[in-house]
């Protein structure tokens, strides 16, 4: 997924030269080397997208790069029938965990940010070393802890125990420090102010709107975090129905050799799982991106 | 990508496996010592995690007429895919559900981490013994006398897979031992084709190679484990098929692939060494090839021997901590004895029971179409009797798993041999033990 992702802003540069020409040459390189990355990484999502066409028969008799006989339809209706239509719970789960998830985070990063580049008191920097120190832990290193936490809780296999920990982006904070240090100007704030608006009414009016091009970016990488968060899921959630899609697929794969017709579910189930992501990219992407460009110019 | 985090998840689990299990070993013997098994004498809901495919059907079976014991499934990846690992950090922890589905490769790590009631002394457990497979109930008992720590499930017993028709076109023998079965592979490659695949990464199922040559891996005598990778029997099987692969006479896929399929479908492997669950491996991997798939006996060490190996297969625990032992344990032992549990388990998932009459099921009646008509579940019967009943799993599987099969990977890119993968697996192996404190035989 990062793969496609990464991709987009280097071809944009490539293609629309800025400042002194490069030489025939370089240029040739360069558009070579893009050109054998991007292949490298749609391969594999195109294998994955014909591969999810085929039917059961086809996907291990035919070349694995082409089509065959199209049964795409056919296997979506049988993914969405197999176990009584579990997989669509999957898509709902993860779209609930990641898409409320990573609102009330940015929300939540948002402030922490704001509050820290607009307002000075005893600690600030303090605390803004310790958000920075979170930044470097990896989510994987937390998992187990937050598994021994929540048993204490006895809240272990519960929605709470995958959306509360998704909460929190120690990145998010840092991010919106920044921006809102570089983006939300202290004149403004005190014209707010003058004019008899509340702390949190010039946050919500005047701070969230300057930073927004920051907030997108916060939102979109909670997002593709919290959906593509494996190990969390894997350690805290027994019940099927509170399963977030990645932890279903690799369930179901890891079954295969029980029965291998679940292979086939499996391949559609990714191919449909990555579409929210690549659409949540697409969508937001121009967003972000000229936004953050504005704010380093003005 | 995923790829990449499971890695990274399983070298963590790995490790926190290693550092959880430092501070709770030594208190051996502390799980539930037989001999108190009381019924709970009120309603009781019981936790069952399971990785079988629509077990929850079997369970609805039992909480229909059961309503004093209701049972609640919980799923998850299959146990070396994380399951364990969450059953560790759930004992860790303190709310282990009640049950759970282990294999019988993971039993005795759980065993000397005292995760495993001892549920010999509930009504009807230890009665249950002739029911099940001799060297299934050896496997849940660990040899010891009043110990039942888990009541089998399902087995692999092994056969031969082979495509019938290209034998028989080719005028070669279906070869009875393992002598035969390399010069039926010399005259196989000599019309392009392999006798079969040698896969880097599955060492169980070279340790059900080992298993059907008599040969043993662990021992235990109550005190020490003997760890014995380099057994003579062990190094045989080894040595065997260093041979075949220096010889080129097998191919060298990973096992489970599209490309392994291919070659199974394509006719370029004509026969596999597998497990009564493999047919449904080769039916849906091999779908071109219908009807020219046969299933005979394992090739033999000694000519007119019938020894067979077993490749998986798990059982359903009991784990220690419970409140409600008794009734656990009659659920596990009904889920695993009674035809209609059992009937619907292989219909959803495929098992092949572990109990004696296990090859009765219906579905196990009659000839496959695919395999030619061929009956092919009464040599699996057969073979299923015919596996040694001493063969011992060791406590730290996982990891003698994975070092074996990075020797393995070496010696089939021609670094090393089969040999020195196994004699560095055994050194890997007491080293592991004794990071655990579990005490090794000198």
């Amino acid at each position: 997924m990062t793969a496609t992702i990464e991709r987009k802003p280097s071809k944009r540069r490539a293609s629309a030269p800025r400042g002194p020409r490069e030489s025939l040459v370089s240029r040739t390189m360069a558009m070579a080397v893009m050109g054998i990355a991007s292949l490298y990484f749609l391969v594999p999502l195109w294998w994955l997208f014909v591969s999810a066409t085929k039917t059961r028969s086809d996907f291990t008799t035919t070349a694995p790069l082409w089509f065959a006989d199209f049964a795409l339809f056919d296997n979506i209706g049988a993914l969405f029938a197999y176990r009584d239509g579990v997989f669509l719970r999957w898509l709902g789960n993860s779209a609930l965990y990641a898409g409320a998830g990573a609102l009330i985070a940015t929300l939540l990063a948002a402030m922490a940010g704001y509050a820290m580049a607009k307002y000075t008191f005893r600690g600030r920097e303090l605390l803004f070393n310790i958000v920075l120190g979170g930044v470097l832990v990896p989510a994987t290193a937390l998992a187990l802890p937050l598994f021994l936490l929540f048993s204490q809780i006895e809240a272990t296999n519960t929605f709470w125990s995958v959306f509360l920990p998704s909460l929190v982006s120690p990145f998010g904070v840092y991010l919106s420090r920044i921006f809102a240090a570089a983006s939300v100007p202290d004149e403004l704030i005190e014209a707010a102010r003058i004019d008899g608006a509340g702390e949190v009414r010039t946050f919500f009016t005047v701070g969230t709107r300057l930073m927004a091009p920051a907030l997108v970016t916060i939102f979109l990488f909670q997002f593709v975090a919290i959906w593509n968060n494996f190990f969390l899921p894997l350690i805290m959630l027994r019940d099927e129905e509170l399963f977030p899609v990645t932890l279903g697929l690799f369930v179901w794969n890891s079954q295969v050799s029980q029965i291998p017709d679940i292979r086939a579910l499996v391949i559609v189930g990714a191919l449909l799982s990555i579409i929210p992501l690549i659409i949540a990219f697409l969508s937001l992407q121009r967003f972000w991106q000229s936004g953050l460009a504005n704010g380093g110019l003005k | 990508m995923k790829k990449h985090s499971v890695a990274r998840a399983t070298a963590l689990a790995a490790f926190t496996a290693l550092v959880l299990s430092a501070c709770s070993t030594g208190a051996d013997g502390g799980a539930g010592a037989s001999g108190d098994c009381e019924p709970a004498g009120e309603p009781v809901t019981l936790t069952f995690t399971s990785w079988l495919p629509g077990v929850e059907e079997a369970v609805a079976i039992w909480n229909e007429e059961n309503p004093d014991i209701q049972v609640e499934v919980q799923t998850g990846p299959n146990g070396n895919s994380g399951t364990y690992q969450n059953f560790f950090n759930q004992l860790e922890a303190g709310n282990a559900p009640d049950l759970g589905q282990i294999e019988f490769d993971a039993l005795p790590n759980f065993r000397v981490q005292d995760g495993l009631a001892n549920i010999a002394a509930c009504e009807g457990v230890a009665d249950a013994e002739s029911t099940f497979i001799d060297w299934t109930w050896s496997q849940v008992t660990f040899g010891e006398e009043d110990s039942v720590y888990a009541i089998p499930q399902d087995i692999g017993p092994e056969a031969l897979y082979y495509r019938a028709d290209l034998f028989e076109e080719a005028g070669i023998a279906v070869p009875t031992t393992w002598e035969e079965y390399r010069t039926a592979a010399e005259q196989i490659r000599a019309l392009g084709g392999y006798i079969t695949n040698f896969s880097q990464g599955d060492v169980n199922a070279f340790a059900g190679l080992v298993w059907q040559n008599g040969g043993q891996w662990f021992a235990n005598d109550g005190e020490a484990w003997d760890v014995t990778l380099d057994s003579p029997e062990s190094i045989e099987v080894a040595e065997y098929w260093q041979g075949l692969i220096e010889d080129d006479l097998v191919a060298t896929y990973p096992t489970f692939t599209d490309e392994w399929n291919n070659g199974a479908n394509s006719g370029e492997l004509w026969s596999w060494v597998s497990a009564v669950w493999g047919a449904n491996t080769v039916i849906s991997g091999a779908p071109d090839q219908a009807g020219n798939w046969a299933v005979a006996p394992m090739p033999q060490w000694e000519a007119g021997a019938s020894a067979a190996g077993n490749w998986g297969g798990s059982t359903t625990a009991v784990f220690s901590g419970g409140e409600n032992t008794y009734e656990a344990a009659q659920f596990a032992l009904w889920l695993n004895t009674d035809p209609e549990a059992l009937a619907s388990m292989n219909a959803t998932a495929n098992i092949y029971p572990a109990t004696v009459d296990g090859g009765e099921l219906e579905a196990f009646q009659g000839g496959l179409d695919y395999f030619g008509g061929q009956a092919i579940y009464e040599v699996f019967a057969e073979a299923g009797a015919n596996v040694n009943p001493d063969f011992v799993w060791g406590p730290t599987m996982t990891q003698t798993y994975n070092d074996v099969a990075d020797g393995f990977s070496a010696a089939l890119s021609g670094d090393g041999t089969l040999m020195d993968a196994l004699l560095a697996g055994q050194e890997a192996t007491i080293a592991a033990l004794q990071a655990q404190a579990i005490p090794v035989q000198e």
